[in-house]
């Protein structure tokens, strides 16, 4: 143990203190070692001007905004509920609230499973497995909106790839049939983000002590058994931080489908951001487009919440007592 | 209030940057400090005119020097709204009239150019154009561009090959067309669905045939129940007897204009006709020889029997326009006005014009269109077109506020797309009247 008290009474650690003022002592002494160490909290002023600046003012800025009528030009006038009243009737923000669900829930499903049969293959030993992860980790290097234009002519039913090989099946009108095209964009924006999520399932498989594997082996579980018993079990938070990342990120979702589609047809594809978006800055409707903003908000807030709860992420216990 | 303006448009654009890493408008400032006027351009083809004649005009006046920067078509129509609505705006602002104008003059944005710039607009442009300058009778916006009205284009050959042996000069003789080219295994009509404003075109020429001007004039000035006349359900209908009878194939839904995949469809023989804008001649012209010397022909919009609009009677955009922000200095606002009472329409900038392919909506200039016409005859036809029209309505799009205009393209889709009844659009779109 090594228990400096060099610090004490250096004027970084008494402001720490003063910070965590209503701490119960006890708990104080006990992490007496990396209080000391730590730096000043008055380090952390720039990213927090930064955070108040360009996410706290805004937000602060959007709610206020979607009391207010404003067209971007004129005048900016007091509306009370009047807009939050308008948009919860508007059936194009359900239309966005319901198409943000489906995509958010399709895309997770998808892409968790896909992204943990990936994680634990690339965490092997396999033969051709490093050649192999070079494949599947080059979506992620692209940009979304040059997946997006290419995408878009791949599809295309005169142009695309469909045409090319004489494959009628593939020489449909995805993305201009509003039964498909929102489907096509969750395929699209999972391949996108498979390769990330995989990448964070490989980290976590190949931190499972292999002397977990080795005692089951001994008591004569299969590879299914493994797979299903250890494996599984012990990627649970890395299963509720990444499913976290993946939801709230489909609730935000916006440029992959505004390139693609831009909503059509039909409003197939209107997801809520993008709602916002066309409220925002094709309508003009800038108290409309705030209302809808808020609501991502706080869906977004919730559902990440409710996530920490339900998995227990908060208290993260370990999962490998007597390993 | 005009800084909590500043800070909304900061804090929406803000949020959409951390919420859903958007893109498009941002608000750089453009510093309004200095006595240079300031001017933002377009960085396409059609804006070179009139980038040489204020490179021409600053090296003649280098007390009046005009600063110009440029932005792509789509970034500057987001960004100048919100640079007008916060303050930043340049002092010569770029624009395409409608309700956008007149919403600038309500807000006090712009300066009124009667008195400097009348005598001007007057003496050289036509009326049906130059009116479009106008709010309430005073001049807030100087013609600058060429004219693009809305045109039928179309590959004679497909149509002959389906046995069509003339371009369609009324409804009938569309749908008559259009059954013909199908059953040659042909698209029959080329459209841009994916794009939303081509569907705009059918619908405001069907409107202005069946029920003349006044239909839509009475939209725009906002009466309520505008949307009722029978003509607008008249023509809903009609769309949607072309879609049942697979004038636009199956692919329109998907098929954007910005990669010009509509015009290549007619050009290389997969399409028989498009209704276009007149912006659209160059590519027809370009992207092969052998479609412009032999198979190409344009028509007015067909003619709806028993109709009350005039076979003259155009639709699309009239042209682009200077207005002098009245944000900006007086010794800004003197440079700008004074650019434009020099350089509107001089010999210079009609001709170089006529060069790109635009055709200056200027009154006796006709030998001119002639010489730079060729043999295929578009820009004659378009100046006389406009010089003879009755109506020239702007687009729809253009001419509502921006949250009607973009009801309309919402519901137009739906029409077209058969979710909504022609019943259903007239309703939707009478409950956007304020």
């Amino acid at each position: 143990m090594k228990h400096t008290n060099q610090m004490d009474g250096n004027s970084p650690r008494k402001s720490i203190c003063r910070l965590r003022k209503g701490v119960p002592a006890r708990r104080l002494a006990g992490n007496r070692t990396q209080v000391a160490k730590g730096p000043s909290m008055w380090y952390a002023v720039p990213a927090l001007v930064l955070f108040g600046v360009f996410a706290v003012v805004p937000l602060i800025g959007v709610v206020v905004l979607s009391l207010m009528n404003w067209d971007g030009l004129g005048a900016i006038t007091w509306n009370g509920l009047g807009n939050w009243k308008r948009m919860l009737s508007d059936p194009l923000v359900f239309n966005g609230l319901k198409l943000t669900l489906v995509l958010t829930v399709v895309s997770w499903l998808l892409q968790t499973v896909m992204s943990v049969l990936l994680g634990v293959f690339m965490a092997g030993s396999q033969r051709y497995r490093a050649v192999l992860a070079v494949f599947f980790f080059l979506p992620l290097l692209f940009s979304s909106t040059a997946v997006a234009i290419s995408f878009k002519n791949l599809l295309d039913p005169q142009y695309g790839i469909g045409k090319a090989f004489g494959l009628p099946w593939l020489q449909q009108n995805f993305l201009g049939n509003p039964k498909t095209a929102l489907w096509v964009l969750i395929l699209v924006v999972s391949w996108c983000f498979i390769p990330l999520h995989s990448l964070l399932y490989q980290g976590a498989v190949r931190q499972i002590p292999t002397s977990l594997y080795e005692a089951a082996k001994i008591d004569g579980a299969g590879e299914m058994r493994q797979f299903f018993s250890i494996t599984l079990p012990q990627l649970k938070y890395t299963f509720a931080t990444d499913s976290t990342l993946m939801i709230v990120g489909s609730l935000t979702y916006f440029d992959l489908v505004y390139v693609m589609t831009g909503g059509g047809p039909a409003n197939s594809t209107r997801i809520l951001p993008l709602d916002m978006y066309i409220r925002g800055f094709s309508s003009y409707d800038m108290g409309g487009a705030s209302v809808v903003g808020v609501v991502i908000l706080v869906l977004g807030i919730v559902v990440s919440q409710l996530l920490n709860k339900l998995s227990g992420t908060d208290k993260m216990e370990s999962q490998m007592e007597g390993v | 209030m005009k800084s909590f303006r500043r800070i909304a448009v900061l804090a929406l654009s803000a949020a959409m940057l951390t919420g859903t890493a958007a893109c498009g408008a941002s608000t750089s400032s453009v510093a309004a400090s200095g006595d240079e006027a300031t001017m933002w351009g377009i960085s396409d083809s059609n804006f070179a005119p009139t980038k040489q004649a204020v490179e021409r005009w600053n090296s003649r006046h280098a007390d009046q020097r005009i600063d110009t920067e440029y932005f792509a078509n789509d970034s500057y129509k987001k960004k100048i709204r919100t640079s007008v609505g916060a303050g930043n705006a340049p002092t010569l602002i770029y624009g395409w009239g409608g309700a956008t104008l007149r919403e600038y003059v309500k807000s006090n944005q712009i300066t009124d150019l009667t008195s400097d710039l009348e005598s001007t607009v007057k003496s050289k442009v036509f009326d049906s154009v130059a009116q479009a300058g106008y709010v309430d009778g005073k001049l807030y916006a100087v013609p600058t561009q060429g004219v693009q009205p809305v045109v039928l284009y179309v590959n004679k050959k497909v149509l002959t090959d389906a046995g069509v042996n003339e371009v369609p000069k009324t409804w009938d003789d569309l749908l008559d067309a259009v059954m013909k080219i199908k059953a040659s295994g042909k698209t029959p009509i080329a459209l841009a669905g994916g794009s939303q404003w081509p569907y705009l075109m059918w619908a405001a020429y069907l409107v202005d045939r069946i029920g003349g001007p006044e239909v839509f004039n009475n939209v725009v000035e906002g009466k309520k129940g505008a949307w009722s006349d029978p003509s607008v359900k008249k023509a809903m209908g009609m769309i949607q007897d072309l879609v049942k009878a697979g004038a636009f194939g199956n692919v329109y839904t998907s098929m954007t204009a910005d990669d010009r995949k509509d015009i290549s469809m007619v050009v290389n023989g997969g399409a028989g006709m498009e209704l276009m804008g007149s912006w659209a001649f160059p590519d027809f012209k370009s992207l092969s020889k052998d479609f412009s010397t032999s198979q190409f022909a344009f028509a007015p919009f067909p003619v709806v029997e028993g109709g009350k609009g005039d076979s003259k009677d155009l639709t699309g955009n009239l042209t682009n326009y200077w207005s002098v922000s009245a944000k900006a200095r007086s010794k800004q606002q003197k440079s700008a006005v004074a650019f434009l009472k020099n350089t509107t329409y001089d010999d210079t900038m009609v001709s170089d014009l006529l060069k790109i392919g635009a055709v200056p909506p200027v009154k006796n200039i006709d030998s001119k269109v002639k010489a730079a016409d060729g043999k295929m005859g578009f820009y004659s036809w378009v100046y006389q077109s406009m010089a003879n029209t009755p109506a020239f309505r702007l687009s729809w799009d253009q001419s509502l506020p921006t949250d009607q205009a973009e009801a309309v393209l919402n519901n137009l889709e739906q029409v077209f797309l058969m979710s909504q009844t022609p019943d259903q659009f007239v309703e939707k779109m009478n409950a956007t009247i304020r």
